[in-house]
């Protein structure tokens, strides 16, 4: 068993586990923190974004760099389509995947870069609203990117001269192996992939091993894959949260006594409490509204979203601003709205209560229905421009705030002190998302709700769950002894191996016995006695006996008297005995674990001797 | 052998009152509890005396699964559970344990309401009830304790139908409940995988009929209202909150936008939204065409469809109106009935069953008169329709079901004894499997075959491997593995014959015999050796000949040449008694050459 690791995010794992002879991908994340280095693509074209100068290194007149660098607020931006960072291509080829194995929809952007014009032939499988909610983020993204930006090329040559760009360009790490998005074409035949499994529904994966989807309580339809052979199992978590949000909980004792655990996409904000974090969001909110100022937030059409929308509705209802219009921008929005509240069977105890009354699981849709809560494709849509209305609180992406409608209210808003941005999603610091809008006089107020594990937490779930061994990825790892301050870490008294980007360790135990039985018909494996006689090669075991003890010395010569040999000899000695025919040339050594006949006479004593140990040595 | 018992307590060689009982591996699981709607006396429940004449019930009975929301598959389960009692498992679909309830309700009102009953149900039971109820999901493998594993399956008969399939150790079952195989408005079609059950209990309500003849109905349907309504004639449909008045909905709404009809057609107020809203909610288990739309366009939002108030009921003119209850026994569809019924162009369309006594089962059975409780006489001229539109599989359809999963053996229920009968036949001639069809309280026991896994050492296959690679490719060559048979701590392995002495403690005898062969060959003794082996090698062809240290060895026979260099050589034959052939053969072989042939030089 061994277990590759081919992303350097931790929140947006990938690894490739070889197992039962099948290579089994396990998520596939796209880490987008590239696009922070990238200029923002604004929906509407910005005069200020338009007339930024361009930047040229000191001491550097190449001129093939013109144009391709930007200075803006200080800082050194790439104009150009953003890039995100795939995972590692070159370490195992995914034509030879068998399987991928999707944990949560914020670990699938980078499936198109997997399975598309790579040769791949294996199978995805992901729950239902795991693909769904996937595809709301995806057409998010590739709308967005692919629309806006549709002028400005591909900017190349400025890889070439990371070493004299200033920081942050000058630390990037690998940036040749940033990839633009693949065409919306190209996301519908990944997507098209996927074949969708419940929660504990066993998949047979080539008859070698069962997958089972078990709940993460993470996100809707998150799951934890639990990989189970006849003698082993390995689980993999990742994006679990034991805290209760909308989600189905996380089911714990699926994933109890593994060989092989897997630990992936813990939280990225382990100092912030969700539920402080959201507090504060709806201190923020109400306090920017009341002063007149509309509220600006910048997150993925799905998952927290629900949580925000439900809690600051009905803050906003107690503090007397129940008027106030929500508004959700994005060319998933309807769609991821209205689809939330059909997936009764993947919500948490008490959402589905709801279902039975029968009453929308979230109450979003009661929002909408009754007006105050409105969605838009994009900023220039008529639901949403025709009967716009400040103060407001407007939800919408991207979270980086380098393309999407954030972008363009940002810019609108950005000089305006009674408005307020505040920053939900985990997944950018804020500081380098607002860096290309600055100088900023809107409140920016940062209230990461991150749900995921936080390390104490899976320190805890790490120790009831005791599994044999334990993998992570060397973010979580304990750091080395010359690392001065201690960061947050993993520290279960299991065995644990750590897997660095592009590495492959060898897990698990070795393989003792293999279940298998030998006629293969109708995917079936079947015992059949042999046929008699059917001996063939193999036949070491001449009739079947087997000896297994010393012969009786008496009955033995008593055997070989009625067989002729009358002169048998018994000499004792002292771990055995030795029966002596001297007419016939032959000895025969007895002792605990062997018997071994010297015979110099003809063919006929040595059968007749034959015979008569058959009859003498006790036999299984 | 081990065996599997079914006793049906409804549901054999008839159709209502689902209630199969189902024994196997020591576990007892009741697969659908549902009421007799034709009978106001105990037969409407199934016969639980016959589980245990006294006491608890529960310990008797593992769990209860419910395969979708019809009473007739359902409504004795408040009733099972809260009055005889029985505490344990209930599993359903989501969509059943929402839609289920409301059904009941319904039910409980017109027998205790109407009826005046006792001993039946209260609503606070169906609620009691409903809450001991375990929902699960499609695929989803649920193990009901150590041993007993469950799984539902898509059924598409209603909205919220499952097939279960149920695993106790190697013995497994595939119940149906009811299921249709041909997508239609609003569901898709049932699907189950190559599960290979022991037995497959299947339902046969359609046993004898080979085409789609829901299509036909529908069409039928259609028609007679297009025709009412032309005519300038009032349509009445009563109908029960769910289940078939959402059916019939879609099929009105979609016939006409088609045709582009604009008499009006209404629901009684009060039940679109709320019936309504269990459609849209769990959309999820219609079929893909109306998942895809529905964000643009909800199925169920209906735009030809208006609520209906009692006022309309005097307006002149077509219309159509759904009104609840179904069996025309009391409220709104009753005082539409009242006012419709003596004028000829009217039609009422009865698309269910209806109970005896209910002014629904008197004009079913040609009533030109109906008296009510007030001495008020209706006289009956509007023309009186019945249709059934349930979806069930056609014969066609349960022969594909079988061919779908595989059974070893296969059940026939909830159908007529005469129609199954022909299936049955059809199933023992087609599928070469035996079909069984037990009636109500007699018990059918089918034999199933053990099958018990086996670990094999992978020492032993691993010889086997290098074996058969060894030889020239042929893919339809047996391959053979030869191992020992060891059971140890309740599990069986197959090991190879070290490993098994090593693992139960037996120390093996090995008998070696030793033969000596003098030979004149002057020369070193390696030399002679090498001359042996040439002989051998030209002798045993196929045989892995290796020398090692002057020694030769041919499986477990060792030839050693002894001997100063220009003199007598000593050629030691030594084997083991298993090699006993070849030993011999070798022996044999040498002694010949020392005998008849001396070396040439």
């Amino acid at each position: 068993m061994k277990l590759y690791c081919l992303s350097n995010d931790a929140a947006k794992p990938c690894f490739v586990l070889s197992f039962k002879e099948l290579l089994i991908m396990l998520d596939c994340g796209l880490s987008s923190h590239s696009v922070l280095n990238f200029l923002p693509l604004p929906p509407v074209p910005s005069t200020r974004l338009a007339s930024l100068p361009n930047y040229t290194p000191p001491h550097h007149n190449d001129p093939v760099l013109e144009g391709e660098l930007k200075e803006c607020c200080g800082r050194v931006f790439v104009d150009s389509m953003p890039e995100f960072c795939p995972p590692l291509d070159k370490v195992v080829d995914f034509s030879q995947l068998d399987v991928i194995l999707i944990s949560n929809y914020t670990c699938m952007l980078a499936l198109p870069f997997i399975t598309e014009d790579t040769g791949f032939k294996g199978q995805v499988y992901a729950t239902e609203p795991t693909l769904q909610i996937g595809r709301f983020y995806l057409e998010e993204l590739s709308e967005w990117v692919c629309s806006s930006g549709s002028g400005s090329g591909s900017a190349k040559r400025w890889k070439e001269a990371v070493h004299v760009l200033p920081a942050p360009l000058a630390d990037v790490v690998r940036p040749r192996a940033w990839r633009r998005l693949l065409a919306p074409h190209h996301v519908a035949r990944a997507l098209a992939r996927v074949r969708v499994v419940g929660y504990d529904e066993k998949v047979d994966l080539y008859g070698a091993l069962d997958a089972t989807a078990v709940s993460s309580g993470f996100c809707l339809g998150s799951a934890n894959w639990v990989l189970r052979s006849a003698h082993e199992k390995v689980a993999y978590v990742s994006g679990s949260s034991t805290l209760t949000t909308h989600p189905r909980p996380i089911n714990q004792a699926a994933l109890r006594g593994a060989d092989l655990l897997v630990l992936a996409a813990l939280t990225q904000t382990p100092a912030h409490n969700p539920d402080h974090m959201l507090g504060d969001l709806c201190v923020h909110a109400t306090v920017t509204l009341r002063a007149g100022g509309s509220v600006l937030c910048p997150v993925y059409p799905s998952g927290v979203l629900y949580d925000l929308l439900e809690c600051l509705s009905a803050h906003l209802d107690t503090a007397g601003l129940a008027h106030v219009p929500l508004y959700v921008v994005s060319p998933a929005a309807e769609a991821s709205l209205a689809y939330s509240n059909i997936l009764a069977e993947w919500v948490s105890a008490g959402k589905q209560a709801r279902v039975y009354l029968p009453e929308e699981p979230f109450p979003h849709a009661a929002l909408v229905r009754a007006g105050r809560l409105r969605h838009a494709r994009d900023l220039h849509d008529d639901s949403f421009s025709a009967d716009f209305r400040q103060p407001c609180v407007v939800f919408c992406g991207h979270p980086s705030l380098r393309f999407g409608a954030a972008v363009h209210l940002v810019e609108l808003w950005a000089c305006n002190p009674l408005h307020a941005i505040i920053f939900t999603e985990p997944d950018f610091p804020y500081t380098e998302a607002l860096a290309p809008f600055q100088p900023l006089s809107m409140k920016a107020f940062h209230c990461p709700i991150d749900t995921s594990l936080n390390y104490s937490q899976a320190n805890k779930l790490v120790r009831e769950l005791r599994p044999r061994e334990l993998a992570l990825p060397e973010q979580y790892a304990a750091p080395g002894p010359a690392a001065a301050a201690a960061r947050p870490h993993i520290a279960a008294d299991v065995p644990t191996v750590v897997v660095r980007r592009g590495t492959a360790r060898r897990v698990g135990g070795r393989r003792t016995l293999a279940r298998g039985t030998l006629t293969l018909r109708d995917s079936r494996l079947h015992v059949h006695s042999p046929p008699p006689g059917a001996g063939g090669a193999g036949g070491a075991e001449a009739g079947g006996r087997v000896e297994c003890g010393a012969p009786d010395v008496e009955a033995l010569v008593r055997e070989l008297r009625r067989a002729g040999a009358e002169e048998a000899r018994v000499e004792r000695g002292a771990d055995g005995c030795i029966v002596h025919l001297p007419r016939h040339d032959t000895l025969v050594h007895v002792d605990a674990h062997a018997t071994h006949v010297f015979c110099e006479a003809g063919a006929d004593l040595r059968l007749a001797l034959r015979q008569a140990l058959a009859l003498t040595v006790p036999t299984i | 052998m081990p065996d599997i018992k079914i006793t049906p307590l409804g549901a054999g060689q008839d159709v209502g009152r689902s209630c199969i009982l189902l024994t196997m591996g020591g576990k007892n699981i009741m697969l659908d509890c549902g009421m007799h709607m034709g009978y106001n006396d105990e037969r409407r429940f199934p016969d639980f005396s016959y589980i245990v004449p006294e006491g608890p019930i529960t310990s008797q009975i593992d769990c209860v699964i419910i395969s979708h929301f019809h009473l007739d598959h359902c409504g004795a389960l408040p009733y099972m559970s809260e009055m005889i009692g029985y505490t344990g498992p209930i599993y359903m679909t989501h969509p059943t344990k929402a839609i289920a309830p409301i059904l009941l309700e319904d039910m409980r009102k017109v027998a205790v309401e109407r009826k005046g009953e006792s001993n039946f149900f209260t609503s606070q039971m169906i609620k009691d009830c409903m809450k001991k109820v375990t929902a699960v999901t499609l695929h989803q493998s649920v193990m009901v304790d150590n041993e007993l594993e469950i799984k539902a399956y898509y059924a598409g008969h209603v909205l919220g139908a499952a097939m279960f399939w149920i695993r106790v150790g190697s013995q497994s079952v595939v119940y149906t409940g009811d299921y249709n195989m041909t997508p239609d408005r609003h569901l898709g079609a049932a699907w189950i995988d190559k599960c290979r059950p022991d037995l497959l209990i299947t339902e046969s309500t359609y046993a004898t009929t080979i085409r789609d003849s829901k299509r036909c109905r529908e069409r039928d349907f259609l028609k007679k209202v297009h025709e009412c309504v032309e005519k300038g004639g009032k349509v009445l449909i009563p109908v029960f909150a769910l289940g078939r008045a959402q059916e019939l909905c879609i099929l009105l709404e979609t016939y006409w936008d088609r045709m582009n009809l604009k008499y009006p057609v209404y629901f009684a107020l009060g039940l679109t939204e709320k019936a309504n809203n269990y459609y849209k909610m769990f959309i999820t288990w219609t079929n893909q065409k109306i998942r895809k739309t529905f964000v643009q366009r909800n199925m169920f939002d209906f735009k030809h469809i208006k609520p209906f108030d009692k006022t309309y009921i005097d307006n002149p003119g077509a219309m159509v109106v759904f009104a609840t209850p179904g069996m025309l026994h009391a409220g709104l569809s009753l005082n539409i009935f009242k006012k419709w019924a003596p004028y000829e162009q009217n039609m009422v369309i009865m698309p269910g069953f209806c109970v005896q006594g209910t002014v629904g089962h008197k004009i079913l059975n040609g009533a030109k008169k109906v008296e009510f409780e007030n001495r008020q006489v209706v006289e009956v001229k509007m023309a009186v329709e019945y249709m059934s539109f349930s979806a069930h599989a056609d014969a066609k359809g349960i022969m594909q079901l079988i061919q779908y999963c595989e059974p070893k053996n296969v059940l026939l229920v909830h159908g007529e004894a005469q129609k199954m009968e022909f299936l049955k036949d059809k199933i023992e001639k087609e599928f070469k499997i035996s079909c069984f069809m037990p009636a109500n309280g007699e018990t059918c026991v089918i034999n199933t075959p053990t099958t018990i896994p086996i670990d094999v050492s992978l020492r032993l296959l691993k010889a086997e491997a290098v074996r058969y690679n060894a030889q020239p490719p042929d893919p339809k060559r047996r391959r053979v593995v030869n191992g020992i048979l060891c059971v140890k701590d309740n599990r069986l392995s197959l090991l190879d014959i070290d490993e098994m002495c090593d693992e139960i403690g037996i120390n093996r005898h090995i008998i070696r015999f030793t033969s000596t062969v003098r030979f004149e060959d002057p020369g070193p003794a390696i030399k002679t050796a090498e001359k042996l082996q040439n002989l051998l090698t030209e002798k045993l062809e196929g045989w892995t000949i290796t020398i090692s240290e002057g020694n030769i060895s041919v499986e477990s026979v060792l030839i050693k040449v002894e001997g100063e260099d220009d003199s007598t050589k000593n050629i030691y034959v030594s084997w083991t008694n298993q090699d006993e052939d070849l030993g011999s053969y070798i022996l044999g072989l040498l002694q010949s050459m020392v005998q008849y042939s001396p070396m040439k030089e």
